[in-house]
This record gives structure tokens, sequence and C-alpha cells, in this order.
């Protein structure tokens, strides 16, 4: 039992070493990027006074003659390839509408899934009825971005629920924070996986212990998942709240 | 209320947790989240508070104004509450969407806060039948993340303590009439007594076990709710259950248990905050909402 009150502080400015202080890919809105009129306008600019100037924080990005500027507190701006986690919101005719974070919701067709019994088969209309028994409201699912459609919304590909349905916790991010890499999944030595989505979302779950390449074969495991003692959690817990008071100084 | 949706999977999960004693974000059953409380933050009222408990925040602002006092009670002062569910909390607070929730709330603070057992009304009261102080209580949501009652509760105990009534005299003038003269000296004011205004814990039933302090994750695991407001003495002024699901009398007899507990370990920490951020003085530079 415990309450923790205190006094809010102050935060203290970060400082810039005199390095990163001198980079010129770090912006503020209002900063001046290039009074060169040479370059072309792109995303998060503006001109004024025939300067290219910042709209957003983030970082300028380069490409050839174009200028423009990603944000760091941003929704996901999803391309193709991308690994996203995301949470089933609606089930509709022949498609799942996801929340994974992006501006709009992103949709999962049923085509694009694979169904128990055999990798490709026609979608029958009792596929279609028994849509809510796959995935229904609420579930959580890792997809990757398909393709993107010309209003930003993303269609996905290669659910993988059959991860899905085991138990775990999920952390969101702002998506700026994860890095597009060439592996999203990772188990890691102390017997805990994770996903790291580029949406932003990172699931966290036990390690499953066979991974069987098998289509389509998923159940919702309930069962007591017990991968941390209780004594390396308090560490944990503890060794996160140093750190955290250390930063906040 | 903003709900989240949470799979049947995260959900054992949550509810397995919760029976060992160790929650998602490492807390046992009955710890607090991490609160942070500034009183005096906004310089238009008289008395204000701001507290936020991990990612909820609210803002209380109390007003003192006159006014005449209710018939039954003609000795005594009154307080009204208002709660704005800002859309900044969640969108689905916009237009009338919080209206619901906003009257919900107020309503149990009426409740909790407007007695004489709570509050000194009788400090409030200027002339007998008359006049009287009236406090209006404006609770804003900033942003929800669960428990909103206990937040509010600590945030209004902190306005409350924060509030300075200025102090008025009762002159007769020559036709026998009275008249109100408020004092010139701004720092000339009366201060509440906050000792017996009770605090709010509320607790969620999940699985077989309850805990305090729900983030809307747990609360999306539980059935039903039981909001107990306890005095720092550990007496109990208002029980009230939320939530669809029923609860049966032990366990309803177990949370009000753990509720006194929880209750009576809130108030000395506050009070000793209240106190020192007091101690400080005015050059203590505030922190405010950018900070």
């Amino acid at each position: 039992m415990a309450a923790d009150m205190r006094l809010p502080t102050i935060r203290k400015p970060v400082s810039l070493s005199g390095s990163a202080f001198d980079r010129r890919d770090l912006v503020v809105p209002g900063d001046i990027i290039t009074s060169d009129t040479g370059f072309m306008r792109g995303h998060g600019t503006y001109v004024d006074e025939e300067k290219l100037t910042a709209s957003v924080a983030g970082e300028v990005q380069r490409v050839d003659k174009l200028i423009c500027v990603r944000p760091l507190k941003t929704r996901f701006n999803g391309e193709v390839g991308d690994v996203v986690v995301g949470r089933i919101t609606e089930v509709q005719q022949k498609r799942w509408k996801v929340e994974t974070n992006s501006r709009l919701d992103s949709v999962l067709l049923l085509s694009s899934v694979n169904l128990p019994g055999g990798e490709l088969r026609r979608r029958s209309a009792e596929d279609e009825l028994t849509m809510r028994e796959y995935l229904q409201e609420g579930d959580l699912i890792s997809a990757e971005v398909q393709s993107v459609f010309s209003d930003g919304a993303l269609s996905l590909h290669y659910p993988q629920f059959e991860v899905w349905k085991g138990q775990g916790v999920l952390v969101q991010l702002s998506p700026s924070l994860i890095k597009r890499q060439k592996t999203h999944f990772h188990n890691l030595p102390c017997g805990a996986s994770i996903i790291l989505g580029n949406n932003g979302f990172v699931w966290l779950y036990p390690t499953p212990e066979q991974q069987e390449e098998e289509a389509g074969g998923f159940y919702t495991s309930l069962e007591v998942k017990d991968i941390l003692k209780p004594e390396v959690m308090e560490e944990i817990v503890m060794l996160t709240q140093q750190k955290l008071l250390e930063q906040e100084g | 209320m903003a709900a989240v949706q949470v799979s049947e999977a995260e959900k054992v999960y949550i509810l397995h947790g919760i029976r060992d004693d160790l929650r998602v974000d490492g807390r046992g059953c009955e710890d607090y989240r991490h609160m942070e409380i500034e009183t005096d933050v906004v310089s238009n009222t008289d008395g204000s508070a701001k507290v936020t408990l991990g990612h909820t925040a609210v803002l209380v602002g109390i007003k003192a104004e006159i006014g005449k006092p209710r018939p039954m009670v003609p000795d005594e002062g009154y307080l009204e509450f208002f709660v704005d569910c800002s859309a900044n909390a969640t969108p689905e607070f916009e237009g009338r969407g919080g209206e619901e929730l906003g009257t919900e709330l107020s309503n149990t603070l009426y409740k909790v806060f407007n007695n004489k057992h709570s509050v000194d009304l009788k400090s409030l009261c200027i002339s007998t039948g008359e006049h009287c102080w009236v406090l209006y209580v404006d609770v804003l949501l900033l942003q929800c993340d669960g428990n909103l009652y206990d937040a509010i509760s600590v945030a209004i105990k902190a306005a409350l303590f924060n509030t300075k009534i200025p102090r008025v005299h009762i002159s007769a003038d020559d036709e026998g009439g009275k008249e109100i003269e408020l004092s010139d000296d701004p720092y000339d004011c009366m201060r509440l007594n906050v000792e017996n205004v009770p605090c709010i814990v509320t607790l969620c039933k999940v699985g077989h076990r309850h805990v305090v302090d729900a983030t809307l994750q747990e609360k999306a695991c539980s059935v039903a709710s039981l909001i107990i407001s306890v005095t720092h003495k550990g007496t109990v002024t208002c029980t009230r259950k939320v939530g669809g699901g029923s609860l049966d009398p032990e366990s309803i007899f177990e949370m009000t248990e753990a509720g006194k507990r929880v209750g009576k370990a809130l108030h000395a920490p506050l009070m000793k905050l209240l106190q020192q951020e007091e101690s400080l003085g005015k050059k203590h530079q505030k922190v405010g909402f950018l900070g």
C-alpha cells in the first residue's frame, strides 16, 4: 500500500552537446532550413520571405531538390512492407477494420488471410459468416502493409494471429521512435518475445515453445504464463524507477 | 466514459497478474500510481489545484460568492459542483458527449462533500438567514486514464486547502439595514479547515481480488467497482457501487475494509505535501501546464 505524492518539477531543458547542436537536420517550427531558392518545398515546410521554413518539429529529409520535414510527434504514415501491430475495431463484409494508430482505420481483407485447412482455397460464404470466430473486436494482430490507398488508409496482409491469441502486454509509443528494420520480430534470451510495430505499437509476449509452421492453426491460450519470477519483476521495476528518477533529476 | 478495447487474452494476463498481486505496471493491488499535485494554478479563482495521476489530469477551481443560505439551514453556507468533461480528454466528450459523465460525477461529489461533517459549513455563514458564502467548485477533466473519482477528490481537497475567502465586516447603516464590507487588504482572508474533508477511494473488483487506482485496461476487466469516501480518521462517509456487475456481501465488506485502510493512508502524505508547498511561499515558481 503506497500513495506516492509530490510537487511537479520543471523539466530540465535538454542540453544538446556541441556537435549535436550544430545539426541542421533537427528543426522546430519557424526554423529556417535554407534560404537557397533552388530547393522544392515538401511536407512540413513553408516559404516565408523566400526562405524555406519548417512548420513542424522533426527531422529534415532531403531527396535531391525536395526538402521535407518528418515530424517527431505524428500518427503513423504507413509504407508498403511495414510491420504493424493493430487492434480489430470492426468486423465488416469480407474485411476487418484495424486500428493501427494511423489517421484512418486500416483494412484486413478476408481474402488475404490464411484460413484453416489448406493454404490456398476459395473463400466460401461460410468463411464470411464465421469471420468473427477468427478475429473479433478487441483482438490484436500483427500484419504487414500490403498497399496504401489514395486516401492514406492501409491495406494489410499476412496477419500472424496464431501468435496473437496468446497473452502479453501492448505498449504504445510514438511511431517516430521505431526504425524500419530488416526484422521486427525478436526472441529475447530471457524468454520473452517482442514485436516492434512500425506504427509504435509494441507487443511483448512469452516466447512460444515450439514454432510450427502450420497454416491457420490458432487458439486463444488462456493458461497461466510465468516467464518472469516475481523477484526478477521487482528488480526490473526498481531499476526502471531509479532510471526515471535519475532522468528527472 | 472513455473505454478501451482489450482482447480476451490480455484480460487473462491482467487477471492473473492481479491474482498474484503484481499488476502490468509493476504495482501491487493497493498501490496508487504516482501523483503530482500543484495548488494555486489559476489566478482568477479563490483556490485551485491541478492533480495528475498517471495520465489522468484534473483541474479544480473554487470561486467564492455571496449568496442566500438555504432555508432549512439558515446558518450554513453551501458548495456547488460542476464537472466539465473537456473534449481534450477524449473525443467522446465532444459536444454533449461528456454531459452524462459530468452529471454523474457532480452528483457523487455533492453526496461526498456537501455536508457539515466534511466541510465546516458554519464558517461559511456571514449573517444568519441572509448571507453566506457559496463555494462554486468547478472540475475540469483534462485527461482520462482511469480512476477519475480519486483524482478529483484529491484535487478538491487540495483546492479547498488553497481557498482564501476574503474577510467581511457587517456594519449597520443609518436606516438600520446591514451593509457588507469586504476587507481592503487582499491578504486578510479566511482559510477553510480541510481536516475532515474525505478522499474517495475507488476499488475495482477484478477476478477474485480488488485493486485501487485501476487503469483503463484494468477497468475493462472489472465488472463492478465500489466508491468509498474516507476521512483521515478512517470514517467512511459515503459508498456507491458503479458498474453493471454484482458484488456479493462478503466482498463488499472486504473492499470497504481495504478502502478504509487505503483512504486513511492517503490523507497524511497529501496534507504534508500541501503544507510543504505552502511553506515554499509565493516566490516558488509554479510549473503550471507547460512545465
